[in-house]
Formats: structure tokens, sequence, C-alpha cells
């Protein structure tokens, strides 16, 4: 099934304002530097937006926060970026901070069809206000819900025609599970070979998860930290 | 002589042993890769899906694809894993993480610490620490024993908001090593040339101690 879309701006034309969409990517590893560059040029505004970080002050995540366009983030750390401080301080954004595992595997429960799960992460912490506890094994566990979204994005380094996807380094992250809990999922990839050119054994994410696909241009891969010895 | 940063990190190294998997936080806990013992294997867990950290790049190599949590680039050693952030969190919840070192704003005479909250000021998030003290088998907190107005960073109860209840184990700070037992922060040791009359004077919570207090060999 060949899944290939030209560019970024065709697989977003159909996204409305309000949607539920999830992001890829930790912290700027991992990405969809062309999907976000296109829902940023959209105007599409309202989404809620779930991504483990909110990216940094003017690139990833960032410009759509800059621009307004969120109403809603659901992530896990945002400490790098001063624009979303200032807008979850003000009340102008709404927030809801999740410890990261459990970010991970709502997303994950989303896509496998789980629809609740019990974690022992946040238990006695403000995390567990309004969730059901239960005791597991001698320990307090929360009640945590799965996550689906309208759209995911995620980014790959290698994809085919058919949506299979191969990961580089730790730029798999949350690209792997995001692309399962996408009604739509859109990959956008470094480099997109026709179907049969991946070695099968290889394959992160199976091309049943991905509906979208298309190589990526002009990849800034910014770094946060370079550190070096 | 309180520590500094490195001599925090250098004897958090100690607790290390070998064939340990352990994670280590931002800040203060980073360091201890700088102090693992000669011959010792231990593995470096990364939440955002690396098993086995290695040293940071040399100059011109660092690679935007391969980076740890607190986002800084990184290598890989030899018999590394990449891993999406649910393997990486069934790593740490399910328990196959030995360790845990972790930097912390306040800690309570229970274990119960705080980590990632400011009311009214800072809006970082907890990223993985929940995720990270409520399900590792030893938690090690790494901080300065006051903060930076001179209070104590060990406390009766925290006032901040909490990344964890009666998890952590082991405190080591600048001035001392402090276990957590069902009575408050028992005294292990001492940082070289630190009194037990300048911990006292540095612990809000109830300080135990008994008999000769050694001062850590460093």
């Amino acid at each position: 099934m060949n899944k290939v879309v030209k560019n970024a701006e065709e697989a977003i034309k159909d996204i409305k304002n309000g949607m539920t969409l999830m992001l890829g990517g930790f912290g700027l590893c991992g990405i969809p530097e062309n999907s976000l560059k296109a829902l940023a040029e959209s105007g599409i505004n309202d989404l809620i937006c779930i991504s483990n970080n909110a990216g940094i002050d003017n690139f990833g995540l960032g410009v759509l926060l800059r621009d307004h366009q969120l109403k809603k983030m659901i992530a896990s750390y945002v400490g790098e970026n001063k624009e979303f401080e200032r807008q979850f301080l003000s009340g102008e954004l709404e927030v809801e901070l999740n410890p990261q595992g459990t970010l991970a595997e709502r997303i994950r429960a989303g896509g496998a069809g789980i629809p609740a799960f019990f974690v022992p992460a946040g238990y006695g912490t403000e995390v567990a206000e309004g969730k059901e506890v239960r005791e597991y094994n001698g320990k307090m566990h929360l009640l945590e819900t799965a996550l689906t979204a309208d759209f995911a994005f995620v980014k790959a380094k290698y994809g085919d025609y058919s949506g299979n996807l191969i990961y580089n380094n730790t730029a798999n992250n949350f690209n792997n599970m995001m692309a399962t809990a996408g009604k739509i999922t859109v990959a956008e990839v470094e480099e997109l070979v026709p179907t049969g050119e991946l070695d099968p054994n290889q394959i992160h994410t199976p091309g049943i998860f991905v509906q979208r696909i298309f190589q990526g241009t002009n990849y800034e891969k910014r770094i946060e930290f370079e550190t070096t010895r | 002589m309180a520590l500094d940063k490195n001599g925090i990190a250098k004897r958090i190294a100690q607790e290390l042993q070998d064939g340990y998997y352990v994670n280590l936080g931002i800040g203060i806990p980073t360091l201890v890769a700088n102090y693992i013992p000669e011959g010792m294997e231990v593995t470096l867990q990364s939440e955002n899906g690396l098993l086995g950290i290695g040293p940071f790049p040399e100059k011109g190599n660092a690679d935007p694809d391969l980076i740890n949590a607190g986002k800084q680039t990184v290598t890989a050693m030899k018999g590394a894993s990449f891993f999406d952030s649910a393997t990486s969190f069934a790593m740490i919840r399910g328990g196959h993480i030995d360790l845990t070192v972790l930097g912390a704003f306040e800690v309570s005479e229970n274990g119960d610490i705080a980590s990632w909250k400011i009311p009214g000021k800072l809006v970082k998030g907890m990223g993985g620490a929940m995720d990270l003290v409520a399900s590792a088998k030893n938690i090690i907190v790494a901080t300065t024993h006051t903060n930076r107005n001179g209070e104590s960073k060990l406390l009766k109860k925290c006032t901040l908001p909490l990344t964890g209840v009666a998890c952590v184990k082991r405190i080591v700070t600048d001035l001392a090593v402090l276990d957590i037992t069902e009575n408050g922060y028992k005294l292990i040791e001492r940082a070289p040339g630190v009194s037990i009359e300048d911990i006292k004077n540095a612990t809000e919570g109830n300080l135990i101690v008994e008999g000769e207090i050694p001062e850590m060999k460093l």
C-alpha cells in the first residue's frame, strides 16, 4: 500500500482547530521538524498537544506556543522554554504534567487498546489528585488512563512507502509509541525508500500504524546542550 | 570543609557495585559517572532510551540523535542499546534498575522527596523523577545540605510539592552521609573536617548520632 504524500503541507491538510495532536521527540531529538513547521504556518489553533517537552523558544513546539496555537499541553518536562513557563503561570495555557513513564505508558496503552492501568509513580503527590488508588503487592498505585490523538506526528531515520519505520539512536524515544496512538499517524523520514528495501528484522514501527509518510527536507537537528569531552 | 559537587559525586560513586544498572539524574548525579572505580562494570541508563551511556563525544563529533536525559550530547558504550520511552520506563518501573541517584530541593525525615516544582515560580515538570523514585530498588539523593539562603534541605516534613513518598534510602550532602530510618536522619559519615555540631545546625529534621561518626574517605 502506498502511503506516500508529497510533503508536510499535504500531510496536515485536513487538520482542524481544536484537534488533539501527538508530537514525537525528546527535547529537540527526534522531533518532526517538517510537520511542526507546517503546523505553525497553517495557523490552526486551539490545539491540544501531547508531547514530552514543549520545544525551546522559537523552535519546535515553541513556535506554536509563541503564536498561541495551543490550548492545552500534556507533557512531562518543559524546563527549556521561557514562553511556556510564562503562559503556564499566567493561566493562558492549560497544562497537564505527567510523570514521564506514565506519559509513555498512557500513549502505549492508547495504541494497544488498553483503556487504563495502574502505576506507582505519583502516589502521594499532586499527580494523584482525583485518581483511584489501589494497593498491589503491598504498594500503592494510581489508575491512569490511555491517550490517543486525532493526529500523531513522528520522525524516523528511514521509512518505506508502506510506512515501516526505523529510528536512529535516541531519536526513537516517544515516536515509536505515538505512531501507534494516532487515528492518523503522519511519519516524516530522512530517507524514504521503496517498499521492500528495509530489512524486516530491523523495523521499529510496523507500517500498519502509519497512514501518511513523506520525505522530510532541510533538517536542522538542533542540539540543546552540545557537550564535549 | 564542606565538599564541592565533585566531592559529593565521588562519595556516591563508592555506593556502586560491579554489575549495577544505574540511572543518574541531572546535575550532581551526572558527575558520579566520572568516578566509577576502575575495573568495575556499571551500566548507565538514560530514560530517553539508552542503556550504556558513554563519555561525552570528542569535539566535532556530537550527534544530535544521541543525547542523554539532560539533553546533552553523549556517546554509547560498546554493547549499548537504544529503545523507546515505554521500554525505558519498563526497565525503571519493572525494578530492573539497581540504583537511582537524583537531586532534590527538599527531603523529609521519613524519606519523602520534593524535587520538581516551586509553586508560583519554577515550572519544569517532573520528567522521569516520579517514575524513578516510585520504583527504584535503591534511591540516593545527592544535594547540598542547605539551600542558597542557608536553610536546611533536610527537613522534618517537605514544604514543596512532593515527587515521591517514603522512598529515599540514603542522602549524600556536602556535609554528611545520612540514612533514612524510622526515627529520622541517621548520621553515617561526616565530610572531612566537618563537625557533628555543623551537621546538626544544618539539619532541621531529627538527627540521630550513635557512637563515633567516621569521616568520609575520598
